[in-house]
């Protein structure tokens, strides 16, 4: 029986003015890729960061694994392992990849981690692992900063990884990246859903990523959501079409 | 106590209301610069309080050459711009681009530099001005220094002059344009760098006014410049970079409580008392943000 | 690294060897060592963590009185002995005044970490500038309230009891303090940063908000960083106290314009945010100071607030920084040689 991971529950957000979303509704199914689309600036990283926590909401509830986080802060959220990346790709620039990655161990309570764990032991050989995963073992050693705009991205993913999530709120992992290299990540994405069991919910703005990768799909327009379904029906509705070529 | 609460209160009560208008007044001035250079340079200028008390010590230069200290006012003036524009140059432009403490601290250097200057040259002692007005008597009871009265009405008339300015003249939009968007400013031809020296200048020149007014209603030394910067900082915090009329109100409410704090605490509380609104203030301010789940950045 | 043992053996030999050498430098090497404490203790918030504080000398002083309050007052009547203006001349035992002065340095220790928690209460929630601001008003207005506690003297100071030992050996007592409490600072400082409170303290100063994003509780490492650093603080507060035999607010406990700022100064200098960074900042800065004092006199200050600045504007990474950047592979940086350019598997 797969259950909902997240549900989000009649969740409104305004800042100021600017009703960024109204009113929405969704669920992510354990162990399942969801994909968030819609147009720009129909709230869809004011979704994910009512979610992650970043701020409060006005209205609404939001359940992980069914429990309110709602009014829980980012740190919190994510002990209970939820993490996001973003979409300009944080990382910690003056320090090298290794050193990036062993940081990004599960602060969990009773996970290995404690304040002064040893920096050569096991987390350092899960930190090289994963980073061979991603293929940046050959980089481990650079300054982090130095990277490129699409190894960094990497990095970042590594990172989520590292901290063994249940479920990756990833916001556009394919902005910026060279196309040749979109399939590369899309396989580790696909990978880390199916080996390592890590719920994924996407937002994406490439329809040939998402469609492709996504078995859920939700879709926002104008901080409503507009429809809601597997793939193949929502490529097909013409208030998704609508909303996408329309705004223009 | 019960003399001072129901016979001498509403007298004191007026002395003291005036005491902190008067001296709220200099700190609005001092507020105003700060907040300038903040909202069009983002920088924190840990040197605001020397720059006044300097201003303070060219009037007792004048003072020394048997000239009454308001005349030093537009000599004030010239100097403190003139060496405003020189330590932009020399040191604010060059840090201006790099990390926050980095500015910070090197107006806090500054800061450092003045204060042992001034006292190397001007030696320790505390420094009042005697302006030689005498007292101008309210009602029967309550006496006010007439060159108060005088401070006030120059640092009112003298910050209208420089809200005119920016409203209506060329610099005074370019200032504005930048402080909204300095690349865009650049784009449309205007030369930053000459904005901000101008605003680097233009502030150390209301520090100098604001502390020729100091020497004469208050007094300086050396080192009570690090006092008036925290003092500043609590005003702008407070009231936040664009908001004028809140910037005036908080000056005055922290001139207000300083001297009930220096009359029911003690004349030697009166500088704790600053520095507690000054944490109390910052201590708010995360109250504040913590709500939106946010620090004070 | 052999580089770091021939250091290591360097110092070491040279502070044990020291104040034998030259004794009548006993004090001034002492004073070397205290201020590489506060340079390294500066540093864990400061460098490593991005939380600059300019307010590190609250601790410096609260330890001082402290360790005074308690030596004083285990014999005498505190308020009393500050009243007579030292008309009161105790003269202790061996015993009575080594059990004091230890009970004090632990003491003001103990009570420095709790100050900082505390403390840390009202300024964690504040980023760059408003931290340094915040912690500079906490520094001023701790020394505005105890210039108002007439208990321990008020403006006018406590006068420190006098050292039972002969007059030779005074020096060279506090000496052994300071240069133990330094090399205790570093080893800490050392092994905190060898383990992955080190990562974690790099990434809050990297980047604060995605640390919290990836569950870093961080207000648990400021805080812990932040009593480590109170802590040495307070004892050599303590310590140099009893050095200087009279402690008083402005210029001996909490010295804003002078040590406050110095400490952030050498760890500059030196390169913030490495080990030895603020170790050959504290001794180079330390050098200056004492050549230039003869030479300069008046002058000494406004020439190291010149230093200070020229050092901000011009020289920010530091000497460590300089160094890393000219020999990167001698500190085990690796630097790609490779062009950047992203090819077909990254």
């Amino acid at each position: 029986m797969s259950e909902n991971i997240i549900e989000v529950n009649n969740v409104s957000k305004a800042f100021g003015g600017v009703k960024a979303n109204v009113d929405i509704s969704m669920v992510v199914e354990r162990g399942s890729i969801t994909g968030i689309i819609g147009p720009n600036g129909c709230g869809k990283s004011t979704l994910f960061n009512s979610i992650v926590g970043y701020h409060p909401i006005d209205s609404g509830s939001i359940l992980f694994e069914g429990n309110e986080i709602s009014h829980l802060v980012v740190g919190d959220i994510a002990r209970l392992g939820m993490l996001r990346t973003f979409q300009q790709t944080r990382i910690y620039g003056e320090m090298d990849c290794v050193d990036n990655m062993q940081i990004s161990v599960s602060h969990r309570p009773g996970s290995q981690a404690t304040m002064f764990a040893s920096r050569r032991g096991e987390i350092r050989e899960r930190a090289e692992q994963l980073l061979e995963f991603v293929g940046l073992y050959s980089k481990r050693n650079l300054i982090s900063g130095d990277l490129s705009f699409g190894q960094q991205k990497l990095l970042e993913f590594a990172m989520a990884l590292m901290n063994e999530p249940k479920v990756l709120l990833l916001d556009e992992p394919t902005a910026g990246i060279n196309p040749t290299l979109i399939n590369g990540l899309i396989d580790r994405l696909r990978r880390a859903n199916e080996e390592l069991g890590i719920t994924l919910c996407v937002i994406e703005h490439n329809m040939r990523v998402i469609m492709n990768l996504a078995s859920d799909i939700y879709c926002l327009s104008n901080g409503k959501m507009l429809a809601s379904g597997k793939p193949e029906d929502l490529q097909n509705d013409p208030r998704v079409i609508d909303a996408y070529l329309g705004g223009h | 106590m019960f003399e001072l609460l129901f016979v001498s209160a509403p007298i004191m009560n007026v002395q003291l209301l005036l005491e902190g208008i008067f001296i709220g007044s200099v700190f609005a001035l001092s507020a105003y610069g700060l907040a300038l250079i903040w909202g069009v340079m983002n920088v924190k200028n840990l040197a605001q309080g020397d720059f006044v008390i300097m201003g303070g010590y060219c009037a007792f230069a004048v003072y020394q050459l048997g000239i009454h200290p308001l005349f030093a006012i537009p000599v004030v003036i010239v100097f403190m711009f003139c060496f405003g524009w020189i330590v932009y140059k020399l040191i604010i432009k060059r840090v201006i681009d790099h990390d926050m403490f980095v500015s910070l601290l090197a107006t806090f250097g500054l800061s450092l530099l003045l204060q042992q200057l001034l006292n190397l040259v001007f030696g320790p002692e505390v420094q009042t001005l005697d302006s030689q007005y005498g007292v101008f008597l309210l009602g029967d009871f309550v006496t006010v220094p007439k060159i108060k009265i005088i401070s006030l009405v120059i640092a009112a008339a003298f910050a209208t002059a420089v809200v005119i300015f920016m409203k209506r003249s060329r610099m005074g939009q370019a200032i504005r344009a930048t402080a909204q968007d300095a690349r865009a400013a650049r784009v449309l031809g205007i030369d930053t760098d000459q904005v901000y020296a101008f605003t680097f200048a233009l502030n150390a020149a209301i520090c100098g006014v604001a502390g020729v007014l100091v020497s004469m209603i208050w007094s300086i030394q050396p080192f009570y410049g690090i006092i008036f910067s925290l003092r500043t900082f609590a005003i702008v915090t407070a009231a936040g970079l664009g908001n004028l009329p809140g910037v005036i109100g908080m000056s005055f409410v922290l001139g207000w409580f300083e001297q009930y704090a220096g009359v029911l605490a003690g004349a030697e509380w009166q500088i704790a008392a600053s520095v507690f609104v000054l944490i109390g203030v910052l201590v708010w301010r995360q109250i504040q943000a913590r709500r939106h789940r946010q620090v004070v950045r | 690294m052999t580089n770091e043992k021939i250091l290591y053996l360097g110092l070491g030999i040279f502070g044990i060897v020291g104040p034998i050498l030259f004794p009548d430098y006993t004090l001034q090497i002492a004073m070397l060592w205290i201020m590489v404490l506060m340079a390294s203790t500066w540093d864990i918030t400061g460098g490593q963590m991005g939380y600059n504080s300019l307010g590190n000398i609250t601790f410096f002083g609260v330890g001082m009185y402290v360790c005074a309050a308690i030596q004083v007052s285990m014999f005498y009547d505190l308020a009393e002995y500050t009243a007579s203006y030292g008309a009161i001349k105790p003269v202790f035992t061996e015993s009575e005044y080594f059990i004091g002065l230890i009970l004090g340095i632990v003491a003001a220790g103990v009570v420095c970490v709790g100050l900082s928690l505390l403390l840390g209460l009202a300024v964690f929630g504040l980023r760059g500038p408003y931290f340094a601001i915040g912690t500079l008003g906490v520094a001023v207005a701790m020394r505005e309230i105890v210039t108002t506690m007439d208990t321990v003297g008020g403006g006018a100071g406590i006068s420190m009891p006098f050292l039972p030992l002969p007059i030779e050996y005074r020096s060279l007592f506090f000496y052994v303090l300071c240069f133990l409490l330094a090399v205790a600072a570093h080893f800490t400082i050392r092994w905190m940063f060898s383990t992955q409170f080190g990562l974690a303290a790099n990434a809050i100063r990297d980047d604060e908000d995605k640390a919290e994003a990836m569950g870093i509780p961080t207000l648990r490492y400021k805080q812990f960083g932040w009593a480590v650093a109170a802590f040495y603080m307070g004892c050599i507060g303590a310590v140099f106290g009893n050095m200087s035999g009279y402690i008083e607010p402005q210029n001996i406990a909490f010295p804003l314009p002078t040590f406050g700022i110095f400490m952030v100064a050498m760890a500059l200098l030196g390169g913030k945010g490495t080990l030895w960074g603020p170790v050959i900042g504290a001794i180079a800065f330390h050098i200056v100071k004492e050549t230039t004092w003869t030479y300069l006199l008046d002058w000494q200050y406004i020439v190291l607030g010149l230093v200070l600045i020229v050092n901000i504007v011009y020289f920010q990474q530091g000497i460590m920084g300089w160094l890393k950047s000219m020999y990167p592979e001698k500190f085990g940086i690796v630097v790609d040689k490779s062009t950047n350019v992203s090819k077909g598997d990254a």
